[in-house]
């Protein structure tokens, strides 16, 4: 426990707000042109989804107009996912420290922070949403060539339609739920994660209390025994 | 419909009875294909051709009768020729008449999801409002005959109307009025079922086909087009015709739980997002302590 106050204060003010970079230009532009391309998904297959929805074709063009980019864009947004896997799947690749968090979750989910364990410079939590999300797009492509097709499949090859449907739709609504809470997460929920995507850069005070391996990593300082 | 204007319920100035008052109209209609008695002379295929303003598509020949192996977008009615070689070593040809089957239960409206791209009629009449349709295919997935079908240049789906047009003003089918053997009949549904069964019994009694029948599948509700054959145990031979047709399970477990699950999935998890805002508020930065943080 520190007991100098104003010592701390005085030397966290200087250096807490120093800035470090956090993404490279490559990874922020991807990332938004991956945002737009899904969110363009998103619309016109909830449009798809639910009659209820149906509204949300016109206002990107109209229902045939969606029908026939909605498979376009799903290359896109899969273009973009397969860019991000080749450059961050070092970083993403799951390890012992991330056993330890996955049972903090609860202590995260309610701002305990302190008892849950440092990371590097993603979470687990991130780490699912991505591998979760690249599963997805592998399972939505393959079922989205046979809606995209469905015409061309043969009747004794209808199986496959009848497959298709269930997971596409299974499978959209599961990147739905990944969707949101990462849009919640780096929006509502983390001050200054939205920022770090637009600016590519980070306060020294963030990097320090959400990614406290990544963040002595890389300003090469050395981490205090525990 | 326009049938509705020619019930009379009041006259005025009118001395006694109003002729016609209470007079209860079917509405459901409904076409018999006798396939006992088709010759396979495609002239259905013609009238349903010229009236609905159809070219002629390019043949192929397979050594048999049979033109082209399916409808296609463009040819919503094609009669599928089987040869069938019975259990006394004699063969029949068999030849079935395909087309939409107008079911009471369709699953290509079920699937769709574009509004009104397709309108089931009170009559029984199932329609593609082609202004509609997105093309996306989903009837295609929908549908437990294989009827209809995708056109690559409109990108959007076609298929027989049960000649809606000429329905509508009370005029037959354009495939019945073309048809020379009289094995096409057209009329209200229960007609139609008392016709073929009349026609079943006489089949099973007199010509020697015990298992001769009646197709009206219940598995869709039962259907707007219903047809007689010589052998109702295995209408498979009729160039795949369904034994039990029924919406695909995968069409109905999509369109019915999992809407209804993924709806309040996604109601929920934006009310639980927007819970845990409120109940735990945002993560901060927190000043890196001094004795936390040395240089190397």
């Amino acid at each position: 426990m520190n007991t100098d106050a104003v010592t701390r204060t005085r030397t966290a003010a200087s250096d807490d707000q120093e800035l470090m970079t956090r993404y490279s230009f490559a990874e922020r532009a991807n990332h938004w042109f991956g945002a737009l391309t899904y969110t363009y998904l998103l619309v016109t297959g909830l449009a798809f989804w639910s009659p209820y929805l149906y509204w949300m074709a016109a206002i990107v063009g109209g229902g045939p107009t969606a029908r026939f980019w909605h498979p376009w864009f799903g290359l896109l947004f899969s273009a973009s996912l397969f860019w991000t896997f080749k450059e961050w799947r070092r970083d993403m690749q799951v390890d012992a420290s991330d056993r330890a968090w996955a049972k903090a979750i609860p202590f995260y989910i309610k701002n305990e922070d302190e008892k849950v364990p440092p990371v590097g410079r993603f979470n687990y939590g991130q780490k699912l949403f991505f591998w979760g999300m690249l599963y997805s797009v592998i399972l939505l492509i393959l079922s989205g060539v046979a809606l995209w097709y469905t015409e061309a499949l043969p009747w004794n090859l209808r199986y496959f339609r009848y497959a298709a449907v269930l997971v596409h739709a299974s499978v959209a609504l599961i990147t739905i739920g990944l969707f949101l809470i990462h849009v919640y997460m780096s929006t509502l929920m983390e001050e200054g994660s939205f920022a770090s995507m637009i600016h590519g850069t980070v306060t020294r005070a963030w990097a320090w209390t959400f990614h406290r391996t990544w963040y002595y990593e890389a300003t090469g300082r050395s981490q205090p025994k525990q | 419909m326009s049938q509705a204007s020619t019930e009379i319920v009041r006259i005025s100035g009118h001395a006694g009875t109003v002729p016609g008052a209470g007079v209860n109209r079917e509405f459901q209609v409904c076409k018999l294909v006798d396939t006992t008695t088709c010759i396979g002379c495609k002239a259905c295929e013609v009238a349903c051709l010229e009236w609905n303003g159809n070219t002629f598509s390019e043949t192929t020949f397979d050594n048999s009768y049979q033109t082209m192996p399916e409808t296609a977008w463009n040819y919503w009615n094609l009669i599928k020729f089987n040869e069938h070689e019975r259990e006394d070593g004699s063969m029949m040809l068999l030849m079935r008449k395909d087309q939409c089957m107008h079911c009471e239960d369709p699953g290509c409206l079920a699937a769709c999801p574009a509004d009104a791209a397709i309108v089931q009629y009170a009559n029984g009449i199932v329609d593609f409002q082609e202004a509609n349709c997105i093309g996306c295919g989903y009837c295609i997935t929908g549908c437990p005959f294989n009827i209809p079908k995708f056109s690559p240049t409109a990108r959007k789906v076609f298929k027989c109307t049960l000649c809606n047009d000429r329905v509508s003003v009370g005029l037959e089918p354009a495939c019945i009025k073309a048809c020379p053997t009289g094995c096409l009949h057209f009329g209200t549904k229960s007609e139609m079922k008392e016709l073929a069964e009349t026609r079943a019994d006489q089949l099973r009694e007199h010509s020697g086909f015990p298992d001769a029948g009646v197709y009206d599948p219940p598995g869709v509700g039962g259907t707007h087009v219903i047809y007689v054959l010589h052998d109702a145990k295995n209408p498979e031979l009729y160039g795949g015709l369904p034994k039990d047709p029924h919406i695909p399970y995968s069409v109905w477990l999509w369109k019915k739980p999992l809407k209804w699950l993924g709806n309040l999935a996604i109601v929920g998890g934006l009310a639980g997002l927007a819970w845990h805002y409120m109940r735990y508020g945002p993560k901060k930065p927190e000043p890196i302590p001094p004795e936390e943080d040395r240089r190397a």
